[in-house]
Formats: C-alpha cells, sequence, structure tokens
C-alpha cells in the first residue's frame, strides 16, 4: 500500500501516523510537505495527522485547509482515493468541504487527554470493517477541539446514510449526538478526533486503532 | 480603505467560551447580564478600489467558517 503522510507546519503527530502505517503495512509512508502543489502518484492512501497546523491560528485547521497541498488532496479524494484525518487533520478535513460540519471548542473548555471508549457505528467502511458494529474500542484523544457541530439537517443526513463511524461511548468534549469520526458521502474520506496511531502495539495501551488500519490494507487488497 | 469584519456564531450555535465568561461575569458580582457570545474582529487594510463581492468572497471562503457563524463588513473612510 502506497501511503502519504502529509505535514503542516506545527503538525505534531505526522511521525505516528507515518510509524503506525510502515508497522502495519510494512511499506515506508511517503512524507509530503504543506506547499508541494502535487502528491507522489499512485497512491493508496493519504493520512492527515494531528497537531496544530499553523498554530490554530484563525480556526483549526482553516489555515492549513487553504495550503497548496490541499488542493492536491480534494481532488484525490473525489478521485476516490482513501484519505483518513485525525484530529487536526479531522479539522482540516471539515475546513476544506470534504466533510460536512465543524469542530468548536470542547464543551467543558478544557483540552482532553485520556484514553476513551468509543462505539464503532458502522463497521461496512474503507476503515471499520475490521470493526464490529456496536463494539466498544479503546482510542486515545488529546484535543481542544473537539465539539462536532453540523445543523440538525445534515445530522440526520449523516445518521441516515451510516455516514457516523464512531460515537464517544462517554462524555468527552460535548460534539452533537457524540459523533467522534465521520465520512464523507462516497465513504473514501473518514475524519475522526481520536487518535488509531496512537494504539497500535499493546505497549500503547491497546492497540484497538491497529484495526483500522489493518482493514484499509485488506480493504485496498481486495480492490 | 479599512475594513472591519466582525464574525459571530450563528444563532443557536452553542458557545461554550461565551458561557464561560458569562460565568466570570457573574463570579465578578455584575448582575444582569443575560447571554454572552464571543466573537472576532478582523481589521483589513484593502486597496480603495476593492469590491465589495472580494469582500465578500474573502469572509466566505476564509475569514468566517459559513458552517457556524455568520459576518459583518464595515468599511470606514480612509483618515
Amino acid at each position: 500500500m502506497r501511503a502519504a503522510v502529509v505535514t503542516f507546519p506545527g503538525s505534531n503527530c505526522d511521525r505516528d501516523m507515518a510509524v503506525a502505517l510502515e508497522a502495519v503495512t510494512g511499506q515506508a509512508a511517503i512524507r509530503v510537505w504543506h506547499g508541494d502543489a502535487d502528491l507522489p502518484e499512485r497512491l493508496d492512501f493519504i493520512a492527515l495527522p494531528g497537531g496544530f497546523s499553523y498554530g490554530d491560528y484563525l480556526r483549526c485547521g482553516s489555515m492549513a485547509a487553504r495550503s497548496p497541498v490541499m488542493r492536491a488532496v480534494v481532488a484525490a479524494a473525489e478521485r476516490g482515493v482513501p484519505v483518513l484525518g485525525v484530529c487536526n487533520g479531522f479539522q482540516i478535513l471539515t475546513e476544506s468541504g470534504l466533510l460536512p460540519g465543524a469542530l468548536m471548542r470542547n464543551a467543558q473548555l478544557t483540552f482532553t487527554c485520556r484514553t476513551a471508549p468509543l462505539t464503532v457505528e458502522n463497521s461496512q467502511t474503507l476503515f471499520t470493517s475490521g470493526y464490529e458494529a456496536g463494539e466498544t474500542i479503546r482510542l486515545p484523544v488529546a484535543h481542544h477541539d473537539g465539539n462536532y457541530f453540523a445543523d440538525e439537517a445534515t445530522l440526520d443526513r449523516l445518521e441516515g446514510e451510516g455516514r457516523v463511524a464512531f460515537r464517544y461511548a462517554d462524555a468527552v468534549n460535548g460534539s452533537q449526538r457524540s459523533i467522534a469520526g465521520v465520512l464523507n458521502e462516497a465513504g473514501n474520506v473518514l475524519g475522526m478526533m481520536p487518535h488509531p496511531e496512537r494504539a497500535i502495539e499493546p505497549a500503547h495501551g491497546g492497540s484497538d486503532g491497529r484495526r483500522l488500519f489493518e482493514a484499509a490494507l485488506k480493504e485496498l487488497a481486495g480492490a | 480603505m479599512k475594513v472591519r469584519i466582525f464574525v459571530s456564531l450563528k444563532p443557536g450555535v452553542l458557545d461554550p467560551q461565551g458561557r464561560a465568561v458569562h460565568h466570570a461575569l457573574e463570579g465578578l458580582g455584575f448582575q444582569g447580564v443575560e447571554d454572552v457570545r464571543v466573537g472576532r474582529l478582523i481589521e483589513l487594510e484593502v486597496a480603495d478600489q476593492t469590491s465589495d463581492e472580494a469582500l465578500d468572497e474573502m469572509c466566505r471562503k476564509l475569514l468566517a467558517n459559513m458552517v457556524i457563524e455568520n459576518y459583518r463588513i464595515e468599511k470606514l473612510e480612509t483618515a
């Protein structure tokens, strides 16, 4: 699997993401810089990592969403290339319009850093086929702005179309309908606040995140 | 020309920061504060011939997030 990890100024989970991808796929991830106008050819997977791109100036992810590389990421996503955005990567995906909604300041106003239980809502996706629907998994969360907001009509549509991938199983940040991860209409773009790349090996305190990357690898091999 | 852009949360969007500021005002003993909402003021210095359409586009493409925010443009006379 040819996977790329995009680094923006202020990304800080890009190395974790690259290490996770390599651990699961056996191939080193290609590192891409935010100023690159083009992505490497024949990519199978693009990851937007967590962090604080551009110092969270203006709004989290807003500057990164307008950086040169994102035009190429949007074009690739529209061609069907799987795109995973984690934490700040999720914020960048909503700011770029690839995913609906917005991520606002946590309802409790504090930065939340802990392992959170999540419910897998849809196990019929490229990213979640390694889980059972309704299963509770545990992934680390570490964010200040993860409070998912969309209008009621959008939320109804997301739920009706099976586009809520994960929900928080307890109160984390005040997200509408406890949404922790959402998919685009085509199902090839997933944004989520929890960090699967930080749960790859038992030494990380859990390996539920590994199954997300394994599922993508398997789905892509079968495609 | 100086332009001020006021970005505010849409009605109905919960504002955790506004709520915290509200609590703090009450904690300081100020009575009768009914609600607080926190927004953002952006000041631009632009060429005099900048069109209203261009200013609108700046707001919609970057300065405001139209999912959660509204904006208002105020043009000030050049000093």
